[in-house]
């Protein structure tokens, strides 16, 4: 068989899903950081007994519980878009994409459902200490929850711990522990969690901030300003050491990722790190145009980062497409790196294995089954290439990806600047002071959502077009449903999301506003 | 050769699911309860007290949907592939009425809130209705069969590898015009409102709400008796999807569903004691000023929809069927997770006790006093 579908549905599809992806973390961050901050002061406020830190940590918790709300609406989406747009991919991996999110659901959310009711109905109910352990325990619910979806997430930049089963016609689970520590997971995971702690941070100290411009409740503000920003001084610097861990398993396990980070077409050894420069947007890989329209880089330090060794081989797009280079595979021996067309041939030759060795096994073969078995066996590795046509589109999209890396890391750098100085002038000196910091304060908070925006866009952008790297493309993976259909949808989740997140703004910064004598409800 | 280590696994996660179905139709009565606000509070102090009520319980039904659809996805993901992706607008129908619901409780009476408190209210009364009534259609799909087929090996073909194809152009939509579906999914509806007046007869602190609460009770049990009675006595008279245990072949049997029960006497005694205990928590409450009916009829509720999701997969059923292609119906057995996964999943189910007696401890240290008006004046926090 060799009919078609109507293509367009993969790019909606990809669009819900990013658009979903894009609101939802939106609000996880805060939620993420903020549970700990949160969990920081009522901890004041138990052993001091200060009614202060209990008014601030009231104050706090009304704006996480804003915050909690739209996180869950958008959350449920998620999830079940996995079944409801992908459902090829829902069978294809199944058998290890769903136990993290059912050790999710059974693990951490009823944690952070169960005392996230005593948290902010529970101050009079049950006794201090149990009231502080419950807000402690949804700040590790919360995070816990994010470990089992980043760690989903990690399998599919790096699938480890399983095989592919030609009976099932699926991968199937090998190794647990593989797949909850593989190092991309681990990275991912402190990575992103810490990012959330950084976003939290620059939250709570703008509006601690603006609060000290506005001269109100400054000793809220100023005890806020302390702990978020010692909380966002060291999440700031974990965020930098985790990240350049995430840059070299990038550089090992998803080159093509890294080479759009940086536009890098022509690969060479000792390659510098561009800080600032614009990609050449009419670039193709196979032409002659340079690279870039511009470019400041610090020389050999892409080879640094990316493979620990300031004179290593950096493989760019052309040579990623074309191939003959060498690098390490996964059981690190030296190999020529086969190019696209060679991976698309593979990839071919696997699906065709796995098309005769189900004829043989229903013929009850089993020598012919053997003898598929081996050539599928030994073409897995490229069994998504298969479904590749054209192998442009095994790039991503490098302008988006190599702008989005640097607003990344150019904001989170500045961060760990910024919660310096504010950390220093709110315990030496008087923050109250510095007006042009509490403003530049306020404008951090937004910073911070663009960072992390950009962090997902070069996660997520700079993998496609795979769904699981190498193995399932999105054409692949998508399920088979009119492209109407799913433009309907895009479009209604992208009213309702909208129209929610208008009234969360609304809402949030109405109860700032009011602050905490009159915030809370 | 028959692994009986992954068929005990593979019955394990199917009680798992179904155990997590019925939980799930028993905290609908949050949703059932969104629907009686205007009803039962006839003033907005009133309603404040319900919404509050019911607003320190709604994320534990939101979660238990989620983990229901995680656990089915870990452990049946043919499933999760095949219904989600074809029954596409009933899903994302339910999907959508319970975004509504997840920020109407927190914006509802907050300041500023942009679209006004009614219709953060409309939002809940969305949720209740269409959430509880596509949730029992859907459900009552497992009996009655979908139209789609299921080819696996479609992978192979490199222009068109989609393994799961609905077969009608209403991807799921043709499920609520089944009478059949439509009457459990009215059956869940009503229970919703039957198991949310006695909530709130067992947790308000009202004697107005407590009058009304038990009127709607009585007016909630005559419909939901019919459709339930409807949906049960059809059941068991119609042909259900049998599988042969050795050839794995799907075909038709008559009065399948009734020799489940009769077959199973476990479950059989599951069910009756299920609908006795029902109607035992309904009729104390009716007859007398009891208010702790919740507890007999949430549990009976819990037993008899446990019942029937058990008769539903095991003792050689498919549980997904597919009327396009009997061959393509679902079964516990070709729709599993591999027996490794199944494995650990089942080290993980281990927690669930635990979770269970810490949800059971929280619900009864902060439901230890009935919620009130006075309640509403004091809380720092409340909807």
């Amino acid at each position: 068989m060799t009919d078609s579908f109507d293509l367009s549905v993969v790019d909606w599809s990809k669009a819900q899903f990013a658009l979903t992806a894009m609101y939802h973390w939106i609000f996880v961050p805060l939620t993420l950081g903020l549970g700990f901050i949160i969990a920081f002061m009522e901890t004041l406020y138990v052993k001091t007994g200060d009614e202060e830190w209990k008014r601030i940590t009231k104050f706090w918790m009304t704006l996480f519980g804003i915050n909690f709300a739209i996180g869950v609406a958008t959350g449920i989406i998620l999830e079940f878009e996995f079944g409801t747009n992908w459902s090829n991919y829902s069978w294809f991996v199944g058998d290890i994409f769903g136990a993290p999110l059912a050790i999710e659901g059974i693990m951490a959310f009823f944690m952070e459902t169960t005392f996230i009711a005593v948290m902010f109905f529970g101050w009079n109910k049950v006794s201090k200490k149990f009231h502080l352990l419950s807000t402690w325990l949804v700040a590790i619910g919360a995070n816990l929850s994010a470990l089992w979806i980043l760690v989903a997430n990690a399998w599919m930049q790096y699938p480890a711990g399983m095989h592919f089963n030609p009976d099932s016609a699926r991968n199937e689970m090998l190794n647990f522990w593989d797949v909850l520590f593989s190092p991309v997971a681990i990275n991912k995971f402190l990575h992103t969690i810490s990012s959330g702690f950084l976003l939290a941070s620059a939250f709570v100290v703008g509006i601690s901030a603006w609060y000290l411009l506005k001269n109100r409740h400054t000793l809220l503000a100023k005890r806020s300003i302390i702990i978020a920003s010692v909380f966002g001084l060291l999440s700031s610097i974990f965020v930098g050491l985790t990240g350049d861990g995430s840059a070299y398993q990038v550089s090992q396990k998803q080159p093509m990722k890294l080479a759009a980070m940086e536009g890098l077409y022509q690969g060479k050894e000792g390659v510098g790190l561009v800080i600032i420069g614009a990609p050449n947007p009419s670039k193709t890989y196979n032409d002659d145009k340079d690279a870039y329209l511009f470019k400041i880089e610090v020389p050999k330090m892409l080879s640094i980062l990316g493979y620990h060794d300031k004179d290593a081989f950096v493989p760019g797009i052309k040579d990623i497409i074309e191939g003959g280079y060498t690098y390490k595979n996964k059981d690190g021996q030296e190999v020529v790196a086969p190019s696209a067309a060679q991976k698309i041939e593979k990839g071919k030759l696997a699906i065709q294995a796995l098309a005769d060795y189900k004829t043989a096994s229903d013929s009850g073969n089993k020598e012919m089954m053997a003898y598929h078995k081996k050539i599928l066996d030994e073409n897995f590795e490229y069994f998504g290439y298969g479904y590749i046509k054209d192998v442009t589109s095994l790039i991503p999209k490098v302008p988006l990806v190599f702008y989005s890396f640097r607003i990344m890391v150019g904001v989170g750098l500045l961060f760990i600047v910024f919660f310096a100085l504010v950390l220093y002038l709110v315990v030496e000196k008087d923050i109250a002071q510095k007006r042009w910091l509490l403003r530049a304060s306020i404008l951090m908070i937004p910073m911070a959502y663009i960072a992390s925006q950009a962090g997902w866009i070069v996660a997520e952008v700079g993998r496609q077009p795979w769904v699981i790297q190498d193995i399932l493309p999105t054409v692949a993976a998508v399920s088979r449903i009119g492209v109407g259909a799913v433009q309907v949808t895009f479009f209604l989740f992208f009213a309702i999301f909208t129209t929610l997140l208008i009234a969360e703004l609304k809402i949030m910064f109405k109860q700032i506003k009011n602050g905490p004598k009159e915030g809370g409800h | 050769m028959i692994d009986s280590t992954y068929i005990l696994l593979q019955q394990y996660w199917w009680l798992i699911i179904s155990l997590l179905g019925s939980i799930l139709v028993f905290l609908l009565f949050v949703q059932g309860g969104q629907t009686l606000i205007y009803t039962l509070g006839k003033n907005e102090s009133e309603r404040t007290v319900l919404v509050n009520a019911l607003g320190r319980k709604w994320e534990l039904t939101f979660t238990t949907l989620v983990t229901f659809g995680g656990a089915f996805f870990a452990s049946f993901p043919l499933f999760y592939s095949t219904s989600f992706g074809g029954a596409y607008w009933v899903w994302i129908a339910i999907l959508f009425c319970f975004i509504i619901q997840a920020v109407s409780y927190e914006f509802r009476t907050k300041p500023n809130n942009f679209l006004g408190h009614r219709t953060y209210e409309a939002f809940l009364q969305i949720n209740g209705l269409l959430g509880t009534i596509l949730l029992g259609t859907a459900v009552a799909t497992f009996f009655t069969g979908s139209q789609f087929s299921v080819n696996k090996m479609n992978l192979t073909n490199i222009g068109n590898p989609i393994i799961s194809s609905w077969q009608t152009p209403w991807h799921g939509l043709e499920a609520a015009l089944n009478l059949h579906n439509l009457s459990l999914g009215l059956a869940v509806f009503f229970l919703s409102r039957i198991l949310a007046s006695l909530y709130f007869m067992n947790h308000v602190n009202s004697e107005n709400i407590f009058a009304r609460a038990k009127k709607q009770l009585l007016y909630n049990t005559i419909p939901f008796l019919v459709f339930f009675l409807t949906f049960v006595v059809w059941l068991i008279l119609r042909d259900g999807f049998a599988v042969n245990p050795t050839t794995g072949q799907v075909f038709m049997e008559p009065f399948k569903y009734l020799h489940n029960l009769t077959a199973m006497p476990v479950v059989l005694g599951l069910f009756l004691i299920g609908v006795v205990l029902v109607l035992w928590g309904i009729g104390k409450s009716l007859l007398t000023n009891y208010f702790n009916g919740i507890w007999f009829t949430g549990i009976g509720t819990i037993f008899a929809v446990l019942a029937l999701f058990l008769i539903a997969g095991y003792n050689n059923t498919a549980y997904y069927p597919s009327t396009f292609d009997l061959q393509s119906s679902l079964t516990i057995f070709n729709s599993s997770s591999s027996k490794f996964t199944l494995k650990v999943m089942s080290v993980v189910s281990l927690l669930v006790p635990f979770v269970i007696a810490y949800i059971w401890y929280v619900w009864k240290s902060m439901n230890s006093k009935k919620i009130d008006a006075e309640e509403m004046k004091n809380e720092g926090h409340i909807y």
